[in-house]
């Protein structure tokens, strides 16, 4: 099923780029032979597989940018192809072959996961293909030596000390409880905040649990006797919501905070809104909610606009990892190594935050931003230097 | 350590009792066939689940907006519990009926029967997953379905440190209430001494004019029954369901019956609350996440000195 889906995109990524071959040459000859050309970029993730929504928006986001460069009617227009890896290294593989050899793209947008960034980044490099990821936050990836790769977004290693600082900041707690499940992100970013707690001198007691568990009488009952000021769960909103509803039932009134991987509304729906109320999330993503306003808000209007939704996760890093190229062709760079160049010195406000590029490909700013629910909702307060709890 | 174990023993009581309880029902199911039958049914674990979600769809549809008290509580717990019992009990003869009697009636090993028991679990899992969750819900199948809450979290007393709640004394009453009941039916009624005839000697059994085909149906009846009214009482106390559900409950719930020796009503009433103190118990001093170790632990130390169990089996052995 998903090589007969493969077998369409291709066909169809075909079609389109023969067409537009077919325009450029007409528009070509008409106007008599001036230098415009179409710059091929690629934009390559899980499209359509299990974890699409964490995908899509990203690629709504680049595929709105780019819709309004070109609709300024530009020297060089941009032609963005989808490559839907399913977010299996194994198909991201055989995709950029493809994409660098038939399609020539000259950059890249994503791969969107670190799993099949980490399996293309060495074609990427030998191929002299630059690429900026808007939602791979493995921090290996920056250690490859790549100097083609790039993203806009804060790493796993950023995450974890960003959010325990926030808190630390905002709750000024003695005692905290961080709580996760086994699966590896999880642990991960349990470890990481325990450490800066610690580090910072706030007492830390410390649980476990299965990845499916779905009774955590034991945990409440440990979580109530440490009494602690402040509750850090590592781990995913369904489990966050299960676990959050039987801590406020356990009589346990501690402020509750997790990280990008309970960002979403399930949280919320899994917990009851009443018990969610007042969970704070943290996250590298910045997820503009209906109440922004400035440049957000005028991302957000157009994106509800162009995509029929409101924007998600990653939507805005989507954006300006598009823009990024953008800029870099606006200015004349339409060959690979030419926009490679250009993004080491790009500097520019992004809708997500500033965007300038480490020498390593890492983001310079790399905020992590604080969303509460407030009335069942999640909603943005800001990156964590300047977001300022409410109640 | 000391500090955190008598701070901790009491309530860690209370929720041992409360989850025991629940696999305990869970387990009577998984008890009840390989009695009869010598089969175990791993498709049991979604008999549980499809409970889960008879009185899930059932309260989202009554969608109380605040908790409900006196008459009207012990009203709607006896709705829900005989709707996902009466949901739990059909799924599992329709299951009987076509997953396991065609089998039967070639006389095909017990082997095959176990093999068609994995095949129609996954069967049913995805079923749900993919067409029955987004049809009930509206929402993507493999999502976690929440229900409103209908039973308040209120304190009724407390012993030393720990409260117990209104929640955890419902689940305990009603799944020992239920458990007498299918004790009563199995020991004193015409149909349950069919059952444990067939249990003891299934040829001398039909020779006495027992009808396999009905006692087999009735005993899955049954067994759904009590997955359902544990579904149910999973749904008052966790309030979160998905098509995964029975899988680890499942599990859990296979040891109880094997703990407390298979094929043995009451043992599985005993491994159930066994199982869920000694994972409480053990989550004090090790954490949490080595309660499936602990439980996984005490089962092989039991079965390497009783291997039939801690009441061994005795349903066939039961004087009709």
């Amino acid at each position: 099923m998903s090589g007969a889906r493969l077998g369409r995109v291709l066909a169809l990524a075909a079609a389109s780029s023969l067409v537009l071959a077919a325009c450029a040459g007409g528009g070509g000859g008409g106007t008599g032979g001036g230098d415009s050309t179409t710059v091929k970029i690629g934009f390559m993730g899980d499209l359509t597989g299990e974890n699409s929504a964490i995908v899509i928006p990203p690629y709504n986001g680049a595929k709105m940018a780019i819709d309004e460069y070109n609709a300024k009617n530009p020297k060089n227009k941009i032609e963005l192809i989808k490559y839907d890896s399913q977010g299996k290294p194994d198909q991201a593989t055989s995709l950029i072959t493809k994409a660098v050899g038939t399609d020539k793209i000259v950059a890249l947008i994503g791969p969107a996961f670190s799993g099949e960034s980490k399996a293309i980044g060495g074609t990427l490099e030998e191929n002299k293909i630059p690429s900026v990821s808007p939602s791979a936050t493995n921090p290996g990836l920056a250690k490859n030596g790549w100097t083609y790769w790039h993203r806009v977004v804060a790493n796993d290693d950023d995450q974890g000390p960003g959010i325990a600082d926030f808190l630390i900041k905002a709750k000024a707690p003695k005692k905290a409880f961080v709580l996760s499940d086994d699966q590896e992100y999880s642990v991960g970013i349990a470890e990481a905040v325990t450490k800066t707690l610690k580090d910072k001198g706030v007492a830390v007691e410390t649980d476990k649990f299965a990845k499916d568990a779905s009774d955590y009488s034991s945990t409440v009952t440990k979580v109530k006797s440490a009494n602690p000021d402040m509750i850090f769960f590592g781990g995913y909103y369904a489990q966050g919501g299960r676990l959050l509803k039987q801590l406020r039932d356990g009589g346990v009134t501690a402020t509750f905070a997790s990280g990008d991987g309970s960002l979403d509304q399930q949280l919320v729906s899994g917990a009851g809104a009443a018990a969610a109320e007042g969970a704070v999330v943290g996250c590298p993503c910045n997820i503009p909610s209906a109440d922004v306003t400035g440049t957000l808000k005028t991302f957000f209007d157009n994106y509800k606009k162009s995509a029929n939704a409101d924007p998600a996760i990653y939507a805005t890093e989507g954006y300006d990892a598009a823009t990024a190229f953008i800029k870099a062709v606006e200015a004349g760079n339409t060959t690979s190594d030419a926009i490679n160049n250009f993004l080491k010195t790009v500097s520019f406000e992004g809708v997500s935050k500033p965007i300038k590029f480490k020498a390593n490909g890492e983001p310079e700013n790399n905020d992590i931003f604080v969303y509460q629910v407030k009335g069942g909702v999640l909603k943005l307060l800001g990156p964590s230097a300047s977001a300022k709890l409410e109640g | 350590m000391l500090d955190d174990f008598l701070n901790q023993f009491l309530p860690s009581t209370v929720g041992g009792l409360v989850i025991g309880s629940i696999y305990a029902l869970v387990a009577l199911g998984y008890t009840m066939v390989y009695g009869v039958l010598r089969l175990i049914n791993f498709a049991h674990s979604e008999i549980f689940m499809i409970g889960t979600f008879a009185s899930l769809v059932t309260l989202t549809a009554i969608a109380p907006s605040a908790p409900v008290t006196g008459f009207a509580l012990i009203g709607m717990l006896l709705l829900l519990m005989l709707v996902s019992a009466a949901a739990s009990s059909g799924a599992a003869v329709v299951l009987e009926t076509v997953a396991y009697r065609p089998l039967r009636k070639k006389g095909a090993t017990r082997l095959a029967a176990l093999i068609s028991a994995i095949g129609a679990s996954l069967f049913l899992q995805e079923l749900f997953a993919l067409v029955v969750i987004p049809w009930l819900t509206g929402k993507p199948g493999r999502n976690q379905a929440s229900a409103p809450r209908y039973v308040a979290r209120d304190t009724l007393f407390k012993i030393g440190n720990a409260d117990v709640r209104l929640d955890h004394v419902i689940v305990v009453i009603a799944a020992v209430l239920v458990m007498i009941t299918l004790d009563r039916v199995v020991n004193k009624t015409r149909i349950g001494r069919g059952i444990r005839a067939t249990a003891q000697d299934p040829e001398a059994a039909v020779l006495m004019g027992v009808s396999i085909d009905n006692v087999v149906r009735v005993t899955f009846l049954l067994g759904g029954a009590m997955a359902g009214v544990a579904g149910s009482l999973y749904i008052m106390e966790i309030e979160n369901t998905s098509y995964f559900i029975g899988f680890v409950l499942g599990i859990k719930a296979f040891t109880a019956a094997v703990l407390g020796g298979i094929g043995n009503l009451r043992g599985a009433l005993m491994g159930g609350v066994v199982l869920g103190l000694i994972e409480n118990w053990g989550a004090i001093f090790l954490g949490s996440e080595w309660k499936d170790v602990i439980a996984f632990t005490v089962l092989v130390i039991v079965l390497m000195f009783r291997p039939t169990g801690i009441l061994g089996e005795s349903l066939q052995k039961a004087r009709a």
